[in-house]
């Protein structure tokens, strides 16, 4: 026999490789995620070729460069229309380029550049030998406490390599609310996750507390990766597809054509429901929600304030983003399913955190319940399965998202001998001391609490509005009684602030640079704006409140 | 398109409160006369409104209406009817009482850095809280309403939390704990009402789908709107209980003595005299009107409630040893009759229940602001602390008897006039409960009277006996406020004629007509 005869017993020719096509990427439609994946490698390049002392400015104005440009690019293509007439499916069916993406790609990039200002202040923390530090360590590597340490912070070493890790942070999440398949999702969800657990741990002060805060986050997240991804397999062997709208369509009993591969699973709802239920865990663990929210309190008090409060607002933002579009785009032939999971997890949530806050005795800890009660009250409005739902919860994702920034922005400027003091007592009497800053955190404090005349109230009202048209009587009936035992805690801090007595070891007030004062006041204008002409908002929110499928 | 008169009276404080605030820490004297100018040009729009109101006129006068959240179908839309007109003057008039009785109780104590502004913050939250109620008499949205409702409370409680009486029986520190407690309970209760209205204002959207007063009551009156009975019976209850809260009715009244004994007596006025009538107004407003229906439906059990606040709050008023808690349970007492003057459904009773409210509001703003003056003599709020003040101080007994009588409702006062007016309308339709109710006016007389002997008779205690009376600032505010006691007690038709017309229109809202007198119907 000869050679070929024997080798055709165990191999068959295959059809010659005729052609593969080269992908068709609309590079214009993704331009706001390569913008800021560029600006990132950018960055990378700075930290390996630039002289230290210019690294921190080249990389603040490279970052804010990017991100202003990749906003400018949002805005250019909502104008251009596609988040209404145009909005259609890019990247070879990846990336939905519709309306909730770019209202919430909008969102993510104007709390990154809030949120880069807070990263880049550097006149907090006192000057240490001769140079001006942020928030972040000297050198990471260093142990805590060694030798090494102590000669990074004399050399006034500072981590510059934060702001590329934000801009890969961003890019993350800019992908993660307009993934049009399972595993661009999970992709764009390691993307954004990586790089904050990093962030986490960076840390100038208190540094062994940050670097649990990280390891917590990353193992726990680590978990919900992996059930994600295990979810995402069995939805593959449910649909023969990680696309959305294939997935869709089984789920909606129109199996285009079996692969022979799956014709044992394809069509199974055992799959479709355990599958399901494991991707919605892996989003529900980054919003947040009860029960799986157990690691915000800790993440929320270790890692450094800024990154705490752009995380807090940002991937609280896409991550609610990917939520949507997985509930509405792909699983809403299975909504009468997931409603009913979903208002047990929404009840929880928003009366779990809001009377777990009350306890609280740190003010980041007060601040992570707080928005695991307000992940609840935003779940209320996903429930909806509305347009109006989708439209809410983008309104409140915007509004809250800048009073997270701003309100974490005012916790790091209290601070005394060891840093922020963010312990409440510290804060009694700080009315008196600081009238203005205090004011302004009680502007934030009323706006979680959800008072009219400030975007909590337009946002809250927006989702229990959208929920009780959707029928979800009961849901706002514990939502407003949540809000009221919310209020509790939010007033217990302005009681300290204004009608305590000073103490006389309390902290000072730090006076921060322009660019924290900047992020605050743009928490503090969007709060007003939002709450008392909140009418042009919720018309983009609501023309942007339709999914492309 | 007319000069907007009904935004103006709000925009007016709202704009004073700004400026008051924004004055320099050393020119408190500057911010003092600004508020007062302020709140006195307020008056004297609320008196345009006055007069250009036309009892006779349509419903709702010097009607505003703009767009707003067309989202949520809300609408900035103003307009008055007697009632609010009413209780707009009652307002604007007496805010500047408030402001001059409280010329001194906001002064610093040399505690605090050189930008803390008390005086400042005092004046500008006076004004802030006037701007948000004079809205919310005026807005016939009911988004634009609860908003304004609801954001009152945050100047209010900081207007309790942060000012107490210059001297406390108790020490500073005891002082300082007791105020904090009595703003947190204050802003707890009516957040909590808040939320659970605004639950009520969700539901009440999603059924009708537009918040305008005019347009839902119109939809229900011709059939086009309906609401099944149970929903109609929860979204009722959902208002009532945050009117309730706010009014205070039993049992939902226990925020208010803290509030207003913890509150300097000028706070402890603009809470019982002005914010309240907010609660007992929005019944007549939105529950009547919007929930007719239900609205009989409870009257049962409302009138059973508002009893027991008229008896139980004249009964604990008698028991106080504190004179702001004294005024503040007479004042429970006082809502009681009040409420149930509204929910008697007959034009007597709410004509006499919205008298009630602008009379009640002239004669606590005197006791209060009188006793506010004692108090600031003698550094206690305690009642066993004062006696003989009549030898010292003639003209301060004599102004403070006369509120005392007022509160009891003597006749030829002012308020004479609107408890006769509830109990006649009470009896009229609910016989029982108005006899009962008529112990209120007894107890009234043991309470009142028992705090002047204690206080003003008697032998001379030897910390009064050096007490000054009255100064000229003292005597402006307190002779205005019982000239007019006696002239609406004497001749009450102006303020009736604006108030009646108001009145038959929502007797008409909720189907009722007065009960025929027994002899005409034996015929």
């Amino acid at each position: 026999m000869s050679a070929a005869v024997v080798h055709s017993l165990w191999t068959t020719a295959a059809d010659p490789i005729s052609k593969i096509g080269a992908p068709k990427i609309e590079y214009g439609q993704l331009s706001p995620t390569l913008i800021v994946v560029g600006a990132a490698v950018v960055g990378v390049l700075i930290e390996a070729f630039i002289p230290r002392r210019s690294r921190y400015y080249a990389q603040v104005f490279v970052s804010v460069v990017a991100l202003a440009a990749a906003f400018a690019a949002v805005v250019a293509l909502a104008a251009d229309g596609y988040g209404t007439t145009k909005a259609h499916i890019a990247a070879m069916g990846a990336i939905a380029v519709d309306g909730p993406s770019l209202f919430l790609q909008g969102t993510i990039l104007l709390a990154g550049l809030v949120g880069l200002f807070t990263f880049a202040e550097r006149r907090l923390d006192p000057a240490a030998h001769g140079n001006r530090v942020d928030s972040f360590a000297a050198q990471a590597s260093a142990v805590p406490g060694s030798d090494a340490e102590k000669a990074a912070v004399k050399a006034g070493f500072t981590t510059t390599e934060v702001f590329p890790l934000l801009l890969f942070a961003v890019a993350g999440m800019l992908i993660f609310p307009s993934a049009n398949d399972l595993l661009t999702l999970f992709v764009a969800l390691e993307v954004f996750s990586l790089p904050l657990y990093l962030l986490c741990a960076l840390a100038r002060r208190k540094r062994l507390m940050s670097q649990e805060a990280a390891v917590k986050y990353f193992l726990l997240g680590a978990f919900a990766s992996a059930f994600t991804l295990f979810g995402i397999a069995l939805l593959y062997g449910y649909a023969g597809s990680v696309s959305y709208a294939t997935i869709a369509q089984v789920v909606e009993g129109n199996v285009p054509n079996v692969d022979p591969a799956l014709a044992n699973t394809m069509g199974n709802d055992a799959l479709l429901l355990v599958g399901a239920a494991m991707v919605v865990m892996g989003l529900l663990f980054k919003v947040g929600a009860i029960p799986f929210h157990m690691w915000t309190p800790d993440v929320y008090q270790g890692a450094p304030t800024p990154v705490t409060g752009f995380m807090a607002a940002a991937t609280k933002v896409a991550a609610f983003g990917a939520l949507l579009r997985l509930l509405y785009v792909v699983l809403p032939g299975m909504r009468w399913d997931w409603r009913p999971v979903m208002w047990g997890v929404a009840i929880l949530t928003m009366l779990g955190g809001a009377i777990v806050a009350i306890t609280q005795t740190d003010i980041k800890r007060l601040l992570a319940y707080s928005s695991i009660a307000h992940a609840g009250f935003i779940l209320a409005g996903v429930i909806a399965t509305s347009k109006d739902g989708v439209s809410s919860v983008l309104f409140y994702l915007a509004a809250y998202s800048f009073v997270t920034i701003g309100a974490f922005a005012v916790v790091t400027l209290v601070r005394d001998a060891g840093g922020e003091a963010t312990h409440l007592s510290k804060w009694a009497g700080l009315g008196r001391r600081s009238p203005l800053v205090a004011a302004v955190f009680a502007v934030f404090l009323l706006a979680f609490a959800g008072i009219p005349l400030t975007s909590g109230f337009a946002g809250k009202f927006a989702v229990f509005k959208a929920a009780a048209e959707g029928g979800a009587v009961p849901l706002v009936v514990i939502g407003v009684i949540s809000s009221a035992v919310a209020a509790f805690f939010y007033i217990r801090v302005i009681v300290l602030m204004f009608f305590s007595e000073p103490r006389p070891e309390g902290p000072t007030v730090a006076v921060p640079s322009p660019l924290t004062m900047t992020a605050i006041g743009v928490g503090v204008a969007v709060t007003v704006v939002l709450g008392v002409a909140p009418q042009y908002f919720l018309d983009l929110a609501n023309q942007a409140g339709v999914f492309v499928r | 398109m007319s000069f907007p008169l009904l935004t103006a009276t709000a925009v007016l404080p709202a704009l004073g409160a700004v400026a008051t605030a924004a004055v320099p820490a050393a020119r408190r004297t500057a911010a003092k006369w600004l508020a007062l100018v302020a709140s006195l040009a307020t008056f004297v729009l609320a008196i345009a409104v006055l007069v250009r109101f036309d009892p006779d006129g349509a419903r709702y006068q010097l009607t505003e209406s703009h767009a707003w959240i067309s989202a949520f179908g809300v609408r900035y839309e103003l307009g008055v009817d007697g009632i609010g007109v009413a209780l707009v003057a009652l307002t604007a008039l007496l805010i500047p009482f408030v402001i001059l009785a409280g010329w001194h109780d906001a002064d610093p104590l040399e505690t605090g850095s050189r930008r803390w502004r008390p005086t400042q913050g005092f004046f500008a939250l006076i004004l802030a809280v006037e701007a948000m109620v004079i809205i919310s008499f005026e807005a016939t949205d009911v988004f634009l309403f609860y908003i304004f409702f609801e954001a009152m409370l945050i100047p209010l409680y900081f207007l309790i939390g942060g000012f107490g009486d210059r001297a406390h029986e108790h020490g500073e520190e005891t002082a300082a704990t007791q105020r904090s407690y009595a703003a947190v309970k204050f802003l707890l209760y009516n957040l909590a009402g808040g939320l659970i209205m605004l639950a009520a204002v969700i539901g009440l959207y999603v059924v009708a789908g537009n918040f305008s007063l005019a347009e839902i009551a119109q939809a229900r009156a011709n059939g086009s709107l309906h609401m099944a009975t149970s929903t109609e019976r929860w979204l009722f209850l959902g208002f009532f209980f945050a009117f309730a809260v706010k009014a205070p009715l039993w049992p939902l009244h226990t925020w208010l003595p803290n509030a207003m004994g913890e509150a300097t007596a000028p706070v402890a006025v603009l809470i019982t005299a002005v914010v309240d009538k907010v609660g007992t107004f929005a019944m007549l407003r939105f529950c009547l009107q919007l929930f007719p229906e239900a609205s009989k439906w409870a009257t049962p059990v409302i009138l059973v409630l508002a009893l027991i606040s008229i008896l139980y709050g004249a009964l604990l008023a008698v028991g106080q040893r504190d004179i702001k808690r004294l005024v503040a349970y007479a004042s429970i007492s006082h809502f009681g009759f009040i409420i149930m003057g509204i929910f008697a459904m007959t034009s007597q009773g709410q004509s006499g229940a919205t008298l009630y409210m602008v009379n009640h509001g002239i004669s606590t703003a005197a006791l209060l602001l009188v006793a506010g003056f004692l108090i600031s003599r003698r550094g206690s709020r305690l009642i066993a602390d004062y006696g003989g003040v009549q030898k010292v101080a003639p003209v301060l007994a004599g102004t403070f008897l006369i509120g005392g009588l007022a509160t009891l409702s003597l006749p030829g006062l002012a308020p004479f006039v609107s408890e006769f007016l509830v109990l006649v309308g009470t009896f009229t339709r609910h016989p029982a409960i108005g006899i009962i109710a008529t112990f209120g006016i007894v107890l009234a007389a043991l309470y009142t009277l028992v705090l002047y002997q204690r206080t003003m008779t008697g032998p001379v205690k030897p910390q009064v006996s050096a007490m000054p009376d009255l100064r000229v600032r003292e005597l402006v505010v307190v002779a205005p406020l019982i000239v007019l006691l006696i002239f609406l007690g004497v001749y009450p038709k102006p303020v009736a004629d604006i108030v009646n017309p108001a009145v038959k229109q929502t007797m008409s809202d909720v189907h009722q007509t007065d009960p025929k007198p027994e002899v005409e119907a034996a015929k």
